[in-house]
């Protein structure tokens, strides 16, 4: 303790107090506090950006799953379309085969039926040609045949005959 | 050739590295007296003694060209407040004495200097008279302002630190991170910023960090200039430590809240009759034993860490006998080589026990009554 005391030196005491306390304040004004006052500035922008990247990469987040929904929507849609283009294409070929049907017979029904006019006449007209013709020739053999009595005779004879077998 | 072997082996002790290879022990030393190199165990245990001690002139080393003592250094100012006022000369008047033979006269007052004090004559003494303790009789110690070694260390660090941290604190002024020296001065602010001053005061860590940053590259760097081969030791003087110690006690004792008193003098949760008791411990704690612990801490490791040194250094002289000049010289190396490694350790050590408890300290001053 007394080696202690000896070794205390007063003098030294007070020039190391006044010599420091000058320092401490030196020290925090031309030093700390402006290197205190950076380093807390860059921290804080430091923060702040890593911050803002955070949320930008929320935000394209969100963009991204926005994107995919309306990409699924518009796909459900684009099928949706060309469902509703197939049916009606083949709807409509549908009506129109239904449609040409139906022409096509009705044509065909109309051409029967004026085919079936047609022959009528035709036959009406070959049974009056075939008559007048017939009376002709009746007329043209019965004035050769009748032309001698004999054979008058001999056809009364046949028609008779016939009308017996009748 | 012995001269020149005593000669090397003075040196090895100044510059804490022994180059001592071929130095030879001289058991004739003592017969000389006072003109032969530092070589028997009392000279060396005198010689540490000076060295951990301030003193009014730089001095490198002394050597014996020729037989006769020469220093080598330069001398300081010494500024002295005595009887007859402001009084300021080089400490070469004195002409290297210690004893009290070279009187120095100045300003009409007689100034001699006797184991590095500095006492003046009472008026018409003109010799000095010691009593049986030697102490001087008929002189009385001036007011002593000299730039003594310690006050050089201090002036010459606190410079130091204005202008390497004042150049950081410029460097934010124009880029956001700093290039150069200034680089690595940055983490050691952040390291006393966040490992230091914020967990032990927490919240209002900001008004002190200025103080803590302070005292944490002021021992730091006394505390390795203690070690390179000046031979200063500063953080190994109990006048400045004690100053530090006053300082932090200074701060917790005028930050210090209600909270902090009412704990201090009746402590909450423990029987009524106990409580007198404990305000005299804790008071006890807090105005004598925890400055006196901060002062003592500092102090003992730097001075121990200096004799350590110098001591194993020494071995290279005192075991020559023993051991030849080579294997005590090879001994001392290897261990005064490891010991200042560790020494480095304990500069940034204590500096940093240092700081943490005055942290520690203001924090218990400060703290907030929620934390319970």
């Amino acid at each position: 303790m007394e080696q202690l005391l000896e070794n205390f030196s007063l003098d030294l005491f007070v020039k190391q107090t006044i010599l420091f306390l000058l320092l401490i304040f030196l020290m925090v004004k031309f030093a700390w506090k402006p290197i205190l006052n950076a380093l807390n500035e860059r921290e804080d922008n430091i923060q702040g950006a890593l911050d803002a990247a955070e949320k930008a990469k929320m935000e394209m987040e969100n963009l991204q799953a926005d994107n995919k929904k309306l990409l699924n929507e518009a796909r459900a849609e684009r099928d949706a379309m060309l469902k509703e283009a197939r049916d009606m294409k083949a709807k409509m070929i549908a009506d129109a085969k239904d449609e040409a049907k139906v022409a096509a017979d009705q044509m065909i029904a109309q051409a029967q039926a004026a085919i079936e006019s047609e022959k009528k006449a035709a036959v009406a007209d070959l049974k009056n040609q075939v008559a007048s013709l017939s009376v002709d020739i009746a007329e043209k053999v019965v004035r050769a045949e009748l032309a001698d009595a004999g054979k008058q005779q001999k056809l009364v004879e046949d028609l008779l005959g016939d009308a017996k077998l009748n | 050739m012995k001269l020149l072997s005593k000669t090397v082996t003075t040196f090895s002790l100044v510059f804490l590295i022994s180059l001592t290879a071929f130095a030879k022990g001289d058991p004739d030393a003592k017969k000389d007296g006072h003109s032969d190199p530092v070589n028997t165990p009392e000279e060396i245990e005198e010689y540490i003694v000076h060295h951990t001690k301030d003193s009014h002139d730089f001095h490198l080393f002394t050597h014996y060209p020729d037989g006769e003592e020469s220093h080598v250094g330069f001398p300081l100012p010494v500024i002295l407040w005595g009887e007859n006022g402001l009084t300021a000369f080089m400490s070469s008047a004195f002409h290297h004495d210690d004893a009290g033979k070279e009187i120095v006269e100045k300003g009409g007052s007689r100034f001699v200097k006797i184991h590095g004090k500095i006492y003046e004559l009472n008026a018409g003494a003109s010799t000095v008279e010691f009593d049986d303790a030697h102490h001087p009789t008929n002189a009385t110690a001036p007011f002593d302002l000299s730039i003594t070694k310690s006050v050089l260390g201090i002036l010459l660090i606190g410079l130091l630190m204005l202008f390497l941290f004042g150049r950081l604190a410029k460097q934010y002024k124009t880029q956001k991170i700093p290039t150069g020296f200034a680089r690595v001065l940055e983490p050691l602010v952040i390291y006393v910023r966040d490992e230091i001053a914020k967990p032990n005061i927490g919240a209002k860590y900001r008004k002190f960090t200025g103080y803590l940053l302070t005292v944490f590259f002021f021992v730091w760097i006394l505390n390795l200039l203690g070690l390179a081969p000046f031979g200063f030791n500063v953080t190994g003087q109990l006048a400045v430590t004690a100053a530090l110690a006053i300082f932090t006690l200074v701060i917790y004792l005028a930050s210090s809240n209600k909270h902090f008193w009412s704990h201090q003098l009746w402590m909450p949760g423990v029987p009524y009759l106990l409580r007198p008791l404990l305000a005299v411990i804790e008071l006890a704690g807090t105005l004598i034993i925890k400055p006196f612990s901060l002062m003592v801490r500092l102090f003992a490791n730097i001075t121990a860490g200096h004799i350590v040194v110098m001591s194993l250094i020494a071995i290279g002289i005192n075991m020559q006998n023993d051991m030849t000049a080579v294997g005590s010289t090879t001994l001392s190396l290897v261990l005064s080589m490891f010991i200042t490694l560790i020494e480095v350790l304990v500069a940034f050590l204590q500096a940093y026990i240092f700081t943490m408890l005055s942290a520690l300290f203001i924090g218990m001053a400060v703290e907030e009554h929620d934390h319970h």
